[in-house]
């Protein structure tokens, strides 16, 4: 097939139809020094064996959480992940589309999305999930929009200790939608951290958006924040960015929310560079015509065999058109096997046994820093992250743990650039990868560091 | 009681300033089966045009828009919990919410039965 590219009058009547001069006007939200001036200098040509020899010594720079003691979370966990999920996620029952466009033939997704709907609506005591998002991020943008068409309002309450990539992606979204979002600063000193959030909560309030663990690794009880939204028809969004918590924690469904909202990467996912990930979603059975995704049910055929479909499309674009309750309709399909798949090897006990294996690290881990000197662990509740106040600069002092081979944590300062009052603060994570080893090597270089 | 009809499909039974408001037969043929109906909530204020109701069938989804401005005064519950409700009687029990009219001149450009039928029809 033969094919034609547009004329230059096709491109003048479209841009002329939405008012733009040329093609680059449409990136006009892209900040400049972002955009590309010129062609990017490389070499027009170089033999296969040389490219590989070139990548091999850039790759060969990076310190990897795999080979190096790796404290780093916020937002993306290292954990191990069993041998036996890359090798089923590659299974030929498996290879469909990874997204069902005619989706009754494509029996194995639709029934490993069922389970995987299933375990999310487990893991996070709710009625209904759907076959996963983009990432935590965009799942917490869609959930504030969802709350804004249940509740008719337009207004939505960010707490203090939402991840700021969640906050910013929520921005974008509400943004056009003419959606404000009000909401206290980060602080991870703050001692009234529900009264910071249900202080704002009024009868214009569509939601009430809260983290926990939060960013700085605190566990917040939702239910008195539950209370105060509910009290004015408000919904309340639980997120969580680390979802082997949710192994250990309270569901969110049982302490009262109405929407669930999560990053599922921790189960069956590696870091990846951070992405692709997979966004998991789910709320109350009354609010399912609201909830955005795909959603795959089970039924029975004619002959009463079980099978798989794609069910309440019409809540989707190709049917219901600019009135779907989402332009996403597609999933996060094998990172959200891989989830399934980890998942379905720990089962409630395995997952159990991960969440305080993993708690147990990060309290040991707390223990031996707090007896660093410099080092000021500021939480009082934490799952397997926690923040640290330290006598420097946090970025200098990561600069100076990675030139001795380990991963230090994540400062705040690289997630909140603008506040100064932060920059001494770093996140600290442990998981069940971290070794007793792990924990000297950082203990020691610490002391040297920070002497 | 007159009933009267917009190009949406809906029919308006107007009884002093409060208006029921349902789909028409014409409109359930071109549905299908409802599966799920979702009726405004007694309070809510609508502007004529404003997204009212939701229907949604096996085959498509679609809204049922206020034909005049004012105040919802009662949704149907019973075709919320049972949208089969709507396929036996559209015209009666099938209603979907009533309105109390702030301007019942709005009422004026709506169709009577035999124009709504040519309009089907055409």
């Amino acid at each position: 097939m033969r094919y034609l590219p547009l004329t230059d009058d096709d491109r003048t009547e479209m841009l002329s139809a939405i008012g733009a001069k040329s093609a680059d006007d449409m990136y006009c939200d892209v900040p400049d020094n972002a955009l590309l001036k010129a062609p990017i200098d490389l070499p027009s040509h170089t033999g296969e064996m040389e490219v590989e020899k070139i990548i091999s010594a850039m790759a060969a720079k990076n310190l990897s959480p795999a080979s190096a003691p790796c404290f780093l979370g916020a937002g993306a966990y290292r954990h191990h992940i069993p041998a036996t999920v890359d090798h089923l996620v590659q299974r030929g029952e498996f290879l469909t589309a990874y997204t069902p466009y005619q989706p009754e033939v494509s029996q194995g997704t639709l029934q490993y999305l069922y389970e995987f709907q299933t375990q999310v609506a487990m893991l996070s005591g709710m009625d209904v999930a759907n076959a996963s998002m983009y990432d935590g991020a965009t799942a917490c943008a869609e959930a504030v929009l969802m709350a804004g068409r249940a509740t008719r309002r337009n207004r939505a309450v960010l707490a203090g200790g939402l991840h700021p990539h969640y906050r910013k992606v929520t921005e974008t979204s509400a943004h056009f939608l003419d959606i404000e979002l009000v909401g206290p600063d980060s602080d991870p000193t703050h001692a009234a951290l529900a009264a910071s959030v249900t202080d704002l909560i009024d009868d214009k309030t569509s939601c009430v958006v809260v983290q926990t663990p939060d960013l700085f690794g605190r566990i917040i009880d939702l239910k008195p924040i539950a209370e105060a939204a509910h009290g004015v028809g408000a919904l309340l969004i639980a997120v969580t960015t680390e979802v082997v918590s949710l192994g250990l924690l309270e569901a969110p469904g049982n302490q009262d929310a109405d929407i669930f909202v999560g990053e599922g990467q921790s189960l069956g996912n590696a870091l990846n560079y951070g992405g692709p990930y997979v966004g998991l979603f789910a709320t109350r059975s009354k609010l399912v015509r609201q909830m955005p995704g795909r959603v795959a049910g089970q039924t029975q055929d004619v002959e009463g065999e079980r099978g798989w479909v794609l069910t309440l499309s019409t809540r989707e674009q190709h049917i219901r058109r600019e009135k779907a309750t989402s332009n996403i309709c597609t999933n996060s399909g094998l990172c959200a096997l891989a989830f399934t798949i980890h998942t379905s090897l720990l089962g409630e006990e395995g997952l159990n046994r991960l969440a305080r294996i993993n708690h147990a690290k990060a309290c040991k881990l707390a223990d031996l820093l707090a007896d660093v000197n410099g080092v000021q662990v500021l939480n009082d509740s934490f799952f397997n992250e926690f923040t640290v106040k330290l006598s420097k600069t946090a970025t200098d002092v990561v600069e100076k743990l990675a030139e001795r081979g380990i991963l230090g944590g994540v400062p705040v300062s690289r997630l909140l650039p603008d506040r100064d009052d932060l920059a001494h603060m770093m996140l600290v994570t442990a998981t069940e990868c971290t070794t007793d080893e792990d924990m000297d090597a950082l203990v020691t270089a610490l002391r040297e560091v920070l002497s | 009681m007159s009933i009267k009809y917009t190009d949406d499909h809906e029919w308006i039974s107007v009884d002093g300033d409060v208006a029921t408001v349902g789909i028409t037969d014409h409109a359930l043929e071109q549905l299908g089966d409802l599966v799920f109906v979702e009726v405004p909530e007694a309070g809510r204020a609508l502007t004529k045009g404003d997204e009212a109701a939701v229907v949604e069938s096996v085959k498509a989804a679609s809204e049922v828009y206020a034909p005049v401005t004012g105040e919802v005064v009662e949704g149907n519950s019973a075709i919320a919990d049972d949208p089969a409700a709507v396929s036996g009687d559209p015209a009666g029990n099938g209603w979907f919410f009533k309105i109390k009219m702030s301007d019942a001149s709005e009422l004026d450009g709506l169709m009577d039965e035999d124009a709504y039928k040519a309009h089907i029809d055409a």
